[in-house]
C-alpha cells in the first residue's frame, strides 16, 4: 500500500497524544501525579497539539476536505466514522480534565469520573484508528489480530515516553514513569515482533488463479495490461518493497522505536541523567515511529494486484 | 446511510463471458465514453497528452496466458464493479456517500457526499473503485442507472453502455435475482461463477468460464494435463491428425476444411 504521510503523521501524532492523555487521566483517577499548574499546561497543551495537529493532518489525504463533517455520520457501521466520532467526543471530557488539573489543583468532585471518561475515550479512539486497517479483509497483513492491539500498545508507549519527558522536564517526583514507559514499550516491542513473525509466517492462500477464477485451464498469467500507464489503484494498492530493505527498516524500528527508548528510559532512572535520558528516548522513539508506521503500509499487500500481475497475496 | 438493505427487490448485474470476449476494449471505451460526457459526473484524465497520462476509468480489460504450451491459450477479462450484496466499501464508508439501492442493488457512490478518502477502494478486492485525481471523489461503475431506467431512450439501448457496445455478445444485463431471467438461465447452464468468493461480499455479477476447445489434440503428455484441469477432450469425428505437420499439404487443407466444416 502507498504509505501516504499525511496518514502516518496522523496516526502517529495523535496515538501518541491519545496515549499521553490516557496515562494523565489515570495519574489523575489514581492520584499519583501532583496536579502541579504548569506541568498540567504543558502536559495537556502537547497531548492537545499532537491530538489537532493529528487530525488536521489526516484531513489532507481527503479529496474534499471541506466535507470532512459528513464523516461522523456513519458510525453505526464504519470504524473511520467511530473514529471521528470518538476523537470529538473525547475533547470534552479531556478539557474538563485539563482545566481541573490546571486551575484547581485539589482532588474535586466528579474529576475521578472526569478522567475516567477521558482515558475511555481516548483508548477507544485509539482502537478505532486499529480497527479501520484491521477490518479490511482485502489487505492479509492488516487483517491481523494483533493490529488492533498494537495501535493502543504503541500509543500507550509513546504517551508514556512522553510523560517521561514531562516530569522530568518540570522536575516532578515520579520515578514510576520511567518504569512505566519501559514497561509499555517492551509490552509493545512483544506484539510486533509476534505480529512480524506472524505475517512473515502466514500461507498465502490467494493467487492470480484464485482471483480470476481461471485455475482449470492452469497456471494464470498477466499477457496484456489493460492500460499502459499505472493507474490509481496500481499506485495507491501496488507499491511494494523489497524483503531486504524491509529487513533492513525492521531492524531501524528495533532500535529507534524500542532499544533506544528503553536504554533511555533506563538511563532516566539515574539521578543526574534524568532529562537526558527521557529526551533521548523521545527522539529515538519519534525517528522510530515514522519508520513503523511506514512499514505498515509498505509491507501491506492488497488481492486486487493479483489481477496486474502478483503472484500471490 | 451505509448501511445495507436486507434484500433487495432486483439484483440487477452483468454476466461476462470469459470465452467470448476479444479483449477489444469496446466496453471499456463506450463506458469511459458515456460516463465522460453523460448525465453523471464527468471522469476525469490528467496529462492526458503528456509522460504520465491516468485517469478514471470504471472498466478495465485485462488479458491473461493460462495453461502451458499447446493447451495455453488467451482469456480476456473485463473487471468492473460486481455490485455484491454485502460488500464492505459500503459499509466503511464514514460519509454515507457509498450505498446499496434497496430496490435494484445497484452499488453507487454520491459524488456530492463522497470526502474522496479512499477507503471504500480500500476494502474492495477487485479494484472496481478508482479515485478521480480531478474531482476528489471514488467513481465506479454505476451500471449505467442513467440509461436503463432513462425514458428518453429506446427499449434496446436501455441497457449499460459497455452491453450495448460489445460486438461480441459477451456481456449480459439482467436480473440475477429472478431465476428465470434469460441472465440466470445462462448463468446457470454455462457454469457461471463469482470472483474471489471466499471473501463473503457475494458478488452479483457473474463470470462465464472459457469453454473447453473442441478441435484440441491433446499429445499423451497433454492428455495427461488435460485430465488434470479436467478438460473436456474432444470428439475423434472429423479430427485433424495428430501431428499435423507430418501430413502433405493437401491433406492438411482437406483436414482443415473438414475441421471448419464441424465447427
Amino acid at each position: 500500500m502507498h504509505p501516504a504521510y499525511s496518514v502516518i503523521l496522523f496516526t502517529t501524532a495523535s496515538g501518541a497524544g491519545y496515549g499521553l492523555l490516557t496515562w494523565l487521566a489515570l495519574a489523575r483517577l489514581l492520584a499519583v501525579l501532583p496536579a502541579q499548574p504548569s506541568f498540567g499546561v504543558a502536559a495537556f497543551g502537547l497531548a492537545f497539539l499532537l491530538i489537532t495537529a493529528g487530525l488536521l493532518s489526516s484531513t489532507a489525504h481527503l479529496g474534499r476536505p471541506e466535507r470532512a463533517w459528513r464523516a461522523f455520520s456513519q458510525w453505526r457501521t464504519s470504524w473511520l466514522s467511530r473514529e471521528g466520532v470518538l476523537a470529538l467526543a473525547s475533547y470534552v471530557p479531556a478539557s474538563l480534565l485539563a482545566l481541573g488539573w490546571i486551575t484547581q489543583g485539589t482532588n474535586h468532585a466528579g474529576m475521578p469520573l472526569v478522567a475516567l471518561l477521558t482515558a475511555i475515550t481516548a483508548l477507544m479512539t485509539l482502537l478505532s484508528t486499529g480497527m479501520i486497517y484491521a477490518s479490511l479483509r482485502t489487505i492479509r497483513q492488516w487483517h491481523q489480530p494483533l493490529t488492533a492491539p498494537i495501535y493502543i500498545a504503541l500509543g500507550l508507549a509513546s504517551g508514556a515516553v512522553l510523560l517521561n519527558v514531562l516530569v522530568r522536564a518540570f522536575h516532578v517526583p515520579a520515578a514510576w514513569v520511567s518504569w512505566l514507559a519501559l514497561a509499555s514499550l517492551a509490552v509493545a516491542g512483544l506484539l510486533k515482533w509476534a505480529y512480524w513473525r506472524t505475517i512473515d509466517g502466514e500461507l498465502r492462500t490467494y493467487t492470480a488463479e484464485a482471483a480470476t477464477g481461471l485455475g482449470q485451464l492452469g497456471k494464470v498469467r498477466p499477457l496484456e495490461p489493460p492500460h499502459t500507464e499505472p493507474n490509481y489503484i496500481m499506485r495507491e494498492m501496488g507499491y511494494r518493497i523489497a524483503r531486504k530493505h524491509a529487513k533492513r527498516l525492521r531492524q531501524g524500528v528495533g532500535i529507534f522505536l524500542f532499544a533506544v527508548p528503553m536504554a533511555g528510559c533506563g538511563l532516566a532512572l539515574l539521578p543526574p541523567f534524568g532529562l537526558v535520558g527521557a529526551g533521548l528516548a523521545g527522539l529515538a522513539l519519534a525517528v522510530g515511529l515514522l519508520i513503523e508506521r511506514w512499514l505498515f503500509f509498505a509491507e501491506a499487500e492488497h488481492v486486487v494486484m493479483l489481477y496486474y500481475g502478483a503472484d500471490v497475496a | 446511510m451505509t448501511a445495507l438493505p436486507a434484500a433487495t427487490d432486483k439484483k440487477l448485474g452483468l454476466v461476462i463471458d470469459l470465452d467470448t470476449c476479444v479483449g477489444c476494449q469496446a466496453c471499456a471505451t463506450s463506458c469511459k465514453e458515456w460516463n465522460a460526457g453523460g448525465y453523471a459526473a464527468p471522469l476525469t484524465d490528467q496529462d492526458a497528452y503528456g509522460s504520465d497520462p491516468h485517469g478514471a476509468w470504471l472498466n478495465r480489460v485485462h488479458a491473461y496466458e493460462t495453461g502451458e504450451g499447446a493447451e495455453s491459450r488467451t482469456v480476456n477479462f473485463p473487471r468492473s464493479c460486481l455490485h455484491c450484496e454485502k460488500p464492505d466499501c459500503v459499509t466503511v464508508c464514514p460519509t454515507g456517500a457509498s450505498y446499496k439501492r434497496a430496490e435494484d442493488g445497484i452499488v453507487l457512490v454520491d459524488p456530492d457526499t463522497c470526502i474522496g478518502c479512499k477507503l471504500c477502494s480500500w476494502a474492495c478486492p477487485y479494484g472496481a473503485r478508482e479515485y478521480d485525481y480531478g474531482h476528489g471523489v471514488m467513481k465506479k461503475c454505476t451500471l449505467c442507472i442513467d440509461r436503463i431506467y432513462n425514458d428518453h431512450f429506446v427499449p434496446e439501448d436501455r441497457i449499460p453502455a459497455c452491453v450495448r457496445a460489445c460486438p461480441t455478445g459477451a456481456r449480459h444485463f439482467g436480473d440475477l435475482g429472478d431465476p428465470q431471467s434469460a441472465v440466470s438461465r445462462l448463468v446457470a447452464e454455462r457454469g457461471g461463477f463469482d470472483l474471489l468468493p471466499e471473501f463473503g461480499y457475494q458478488p452479483v455479477n457473474k463470470y462465464l468460464p472459457p469453454r473447453a476447445r473442441h478441435n484440441a489434440q491433446p499429445s499423451a503428455a497433454n492428455a495427461a494435463a488435460a485430465d488434470a484441469t479436467g478438460m473436456a477432450r474432444p470428439s475423434a469425428a472429423g479430427a485433424a491428425p495428430a501431428h499435423a505437420g507430418e501430413a502433405g499439404a493437401a491433406e492438411r487443407l482437406f483436414a482443415w476444411i473438414d475441421q471448419m466444416l464441424s465447427r
